[in-house]
């Protein structure tokens, strides 16, 4: 150790992140000032990313149990029962700060960072899916942090050998000081085979295994604890550094060890690294533990006890074995090529002790380190939506003409396909892809079942915006709802709340109303949340990104050969539209290319003919009477229409009349929520009808497929008709020809 | 057939490998750990694809020199077959098994996507059975897939009948748009002079089952297994 720890003080407190009372709390209950290694522990332990502090309070309101459930919150990922013994294990985290610090590092250390959470718990990650939002596409600066951040995504998950399934990538000026990056993870196990983050059993011996430590990475936890401004740059060095290839032989280390029984408990060496791991595993058993520093694995010389506490290097786990399987152990480790060194010891005190060559450094209970304060601070509704919600968007001109502002749609990037992002990334490895990104929800076999998991996330940041509760309550209706397009019944959630600063009383209302939101959709569907994340303090120079909660959602395919995809099959299909007629242009796409405005009022949403429309889909799916299914969501039903033509491997024309009551933007670009479009072979149609009856649901027919047009019209009157190749040129360039 | 699949450490595709040739093609196989030597047992040795070593020198050049590739030359000398895809092939070249190098792909972006292929040689145990100028379609996903080879090796291939795929459209044309890396020739997949070491960038456990999108990877174990019927005297060991 390089010259006396700096003395702790109020300031020093300060400048950590700690507040006053904070700080006053904690010297009142060690007695003591705390050392300078302990400072950094309650830092680090106390900060919004570790602690929740702002957010506890709400996230108690979801949902978190069901029969499935084997896992909720409160451990490294969630965990749902899908049958045969099988259990699926995934999360959703965000990585936003450190990817907008350096994009490629930042993303890449992000799927690293997910797939630990969901390899802790024994289970092998079988898809990765990516949540992006960025500034607008015509900025060089978005254009550079999207290819920084897919390059990173495809390097990290490539080479560690996860498939990239799907996600969504979409743009708003909102964004550009504040891109988003959520990474959802899915991981297959025996049931009965889940390891737990606790460090049961007195005695155990602790282990640090995996990557050597670094100075990388310090003070992660408290830079996406605070807001940016101009410098952000300069906190370059707080970002990771990954090495996928080291997780590949940590997964399958650790695997391979947790396989014979040696492994009471495990955790990922994440945000905060070793103080967090070396509080939250015996906080979570009620022991306590006793760790030995100088005997960590490192790769400088001369680190700090408060270095090594808090590096955020990657690829290291802690692992507590059972007590004389030591050497079972440390030879698989070894067999692997990585480090498995004894740091320590679980104890029975209720404290962390941490030494430096036996000397203590830091002797705090955890019952005051892993206890974060909670906060209700106030909330206000933001004056900032009286002038969007006031805007009638009825009141601005119709297109002059409706094929060509349909065209520009399906040209614009948020509606574009993403094939430059997705062909980037491994989507087979694993072999059990059998819908590729492309289609509403990937779908993945369990290989040994007769089953299938299908996979979807969702999230509109102008939705919530507009309307935080309906908006977030939407998200998950249409994450389900692409679930059980695919056939599959959504089983389990995991959300990751995008929002700016928790300490203004307008962004901390709009996090309350999208919990509520969400709770509300969960509770309608039966869908319980078993993980998730918050992130906070998205603004730069005190602008704040639009609100964004981003929906992972789970299904279970009962059987995996009945399933649909959102494009037409082939000509004479009839079509069909379930849900209602309700739409609204506000929030929309349209209104946002068209008119480049940000406002009106979302449709409704019913919960209970959501739940019914969905239900009604899967039964369609499961029967076997639909050729194609998709949801209706940004650009509207116009929109699905097109993409149901252009988006698969034929193009497939339509003619189609749709509802003639509406002005018609709305009919054909107006959003809401609880609409799906199939399409059913002309012999069907019959069993169809009656299935439909059965359900209780408002459908109607609206078309036939066939030719090489898309012809949609209003009564008697044709508003568009576009040939085919327009469209998939429009479709297919949108995104690309601005990363040209 | 006794198939041994070989892992090094960040090989993902032996799984997938060991899978196709268990479950789908009902033969023995095992895993072979890197650092085997005795691959006495075998008849066919796969090398899959992943990032051995992490791929951080040059794809595929530390796994060229590592134990079990030094024993696939002896293996190789006494008549066994190996099948190298995605890293198995860069490996292949690496360790001088195949003539030429992969090099990063010409758009220097990862490639995960679906191709055909066209079949050159059908006078190969991996390809015997096929009609000569059949269209296989398999994906590939590879950051270093682009084939280079000098003028003379090239000239050395194309007289030895060494090609054996190459990138193609859906009717069979080469053309440069079918060219997912800027291979040299479009070529995907070549043998040695003896038609027993097969190297390819695609990956054909990947379309070995139609609930994969295609099956037409599994042509080319079925027609490594035809061989065998047809010549029973590659059992002789």
């Amino acid at each position: 150790m390089t010259g006396a720890p700096p003395k702790v003080t109020l300031d020093l407190a300060r400048d950590s992140g700690l507040t006053a009372e904070e700080y006053e709390r904690i010297t009142s209950r060690l007695g003591r000032e705390p050392t300078y290694a302990e400072l950094g522990l309650f830092a680090a332990l106390w900060s919004e990313h570790c602690a929740y502090k702002h957010s506890r309070v709400y996230l108690s309101r979801l949902p978190t149990e069901g029969a499935r459930v084997l896992q909720g919150p409160g451990e490294n990922a969630g965990a749902i029962d899908i049958g045969d013994g099988w259990a699926v294990v995934f999360k959703i985290e965000s990585h936003n700060h450190p990817s907008f610090i350096e994009p490629f590092q930042g993303a890449a250390t992000g799927v690293g960072g997910i797939l630990r959470d969901v390899f802790t718990m024994g289970a092998r990650p079988i898809a990765l899916l990516d949540s992006l939002r960025f500034g607008d596409l015509d900025d060089p600066k978005t254009r550079r942090l999207v290819e920084g951040v897919v390059s990173g995504i495809s390097w990290y998950g490539n080479c560690f050998g996860c498939p990239t399934v799907g996600g969504e990538v979409a743009f708003a000026p909102e964004y550009a000081g504040n891109p988003l990056v959520n990474v959802m993870c899915v991981g297959l196990v025996r049931a009965d085979q889940i390891v737990l983050a606790r460090a049961e059993g007195v005695g155990n011996p602790v282990f640090y295994v995996g990557n050597k430590t670094g100075r990388d990475g310090i003070h992660g936890a408290t830079m996406a604890s605070a807001t940016f401004d101009d410098s952000a740059a300069e906190r370059r060095p707080t970002v990771q550094v990954g090495d996928p290839f080291t997780e590949k032989l940590l997964l399958e280390a650790c695997l391979e060890a947790m396989k014979t029984g040696a492994v009471v408990g495990i955790q990922d060496m994440g945000a905060a690294g070793l103080a967090c791991c070396t509080s939250e595993m015996p906080a979570r058993a009620g022991t306590g533990m006793d760790v030995e520093l100088s005997r960590v694995p490192q790769r400088e010389v001369g680190m700090t006890p408060y270095e090594i506490l808090l590096s955020e290097s990657q690829e290291r786990m802690l692992l507590v074995a059972a007590r004389g399987r030591e050497d079972e152990v440390r030879r698989i480790f070894a067999k692997w090529e990585l480090d498995a060194v004894e740091i320590g010891r679980v104890t029975a005190g209720g404290t962390l002790t941490a030494r430096l060559s036996g000397e203590v450094v830091a002797h705090v209970p955890l019952s005051l380190l892993a206890e974060a304060p909670k906060y209700t601070k106030p909330t206000a509704p933001p004056g900032w939506l009286t002038e969007p919600l006031a805007l009638d968007p009825l009141t601005l001109p119709e297109p002059p003409d409706y094929g060509e502002a349909l065209l520009a749609l399906c040209g614009s990037p948020n509606i574009a396909s993403k094939e430059w992002v997705f062909r980037q990334y491994d989507q087979q490895v694993g072999i059990n892809t059998l819908v590729l990104p492309g289609s509403d929800a990937a779908v993945l076999r369990v290989k040994g079942a007769p089953r299938a998991l299908a996979v979807s996330t969702d999230g509109n940041g102008r939705h919530v915006f507009l309307d935080p509760r309906r908006g977030a309550a939407m998200a998950v209706c249409e994450a389900a709802r692409n679930v059980s397009c695919s056939g599959a019944t959504p089983v389990g959630v995991t959300d990751c709340m995008n929002f700016g600063s928790p300490e203004r009383p307008e962004i901390l209302w709009q996090f309350a109303q999208a919990i509520d939101g969400i709770a509300e959709a969960c509770r309608a569907l039966e869908i319980p949340v078993v993980g998730g994340n918050v992130s906070f303090y998205n603004e730069t120079n005190g602008q704040a990104i639009l609100p964004t909660p981003v929906i992972g959602v789970v299904g279970i395919l009962e059987d995996a050969g009945r399933r649909a995809t959102q494009w037409f099959k082939g000509a004479g299909h009839r079509v069909a539209l379930l849900g209602p007629d309700h739409t609204s242009l506000g929030g929309s796409e349209y209104l946002w290319r068209a008119h480049r405005r940000l406002g009106g009022r979302l449709a409704p949403l019913e919960l209970e003919l959501e739940r019914k429309v969905q239900a009604a889909v899967r039964a369609a799916v499961s029967a076997g009477l639909v050729t194609a299914a998709h949801d209706c969501s940004e650009g509207g039903l116009a929109v699905a229409l097109a993409e149901g033509c252009v988006t698969g491997r034929e193009l497939v024309g339509l003619e189609a009349a749709l509802d003639a009551s509406g002005r018609g933007d709305q009919v054909l670009f107006g959003e809401g929520p609880s609409r799906v479009m199939v399409s059913v072979e002309p012999a069907r149609v019959r069993e169809f009808e009656a299935l439909m009856a059965e359900s209780a649901i408002p459908w109607r027919w609206i078309g036939t497929t066939g030719g090489d047009r898309l012809v949609l019209r209003l009564g008697t009157k044709t508003i568009v008709d576009v040939a085919l190749d327009r469209i998939e040129r429009a479709w297919r360039s949108g995104f690309e020809r601005h990363m040209a | 057939m006794r198939f041994g699949v070989v892992v090094f450490p960040g090989t993902w595709s032996d799984c997938d490998f060991h899978y196709v040739i268990s479950e789908v093609l009902h033969q023995p196989v095992k895993y072979v750990w890197h650092r085997e030597r005795d691959l006495a047992d075998l008849d066919c040795v796969v090398l899959p694809g992943g990032f051995s070593y992490g791929d951080y020198l040059r794809a595929g050049a530390v796994a060229g020199r590592s134990p079990v590739v030094e024993a696939l030359r002896d293996f190789i000398a006494r008549g066994g077959y190996v099948l190298g895809s995605c890293n198995g092939f860069q490996i292949l070249c690496e360790a001088g098994l195949l003539p030429g190098a992969l090099m990063r792909n010409e758009c220097l972006q990862y490639r995960c996507q679906s191709t055909h292929l066209v079949v050159d040689n059908v006078e190969t145990v991996f390809s015997r059975g096929l009609r000569p100028g059949r269209v296989l379609t398999m994906p590939i996903s590879h950051g270093e897939g682009k084939y280079h080879a000098d003028a003379e090796a090239l000239r050395t291939l194309k007289a030895g009948n060494q090609i054996v795929f190459r990138y193609a459209e859906a009717d069979g044309r080469v053309t440069r748009a079918a060219n997912p890396n800027g291979s040299l020739e479009n070529i995907a997949g070549i043998v040695n002079p003896e038609g027993t070491v097969l190297g390819l960038m695609p990956h054909p456990e990947r379309a070995a089952e139609t609930a994969m999108g295609s099956a037409d990877g599994l042509l080319l174990f079925q027609s490594l297994l035809g061989s065998l019927v047809e010549d029973g005297s590659f059992l002789k060991r």
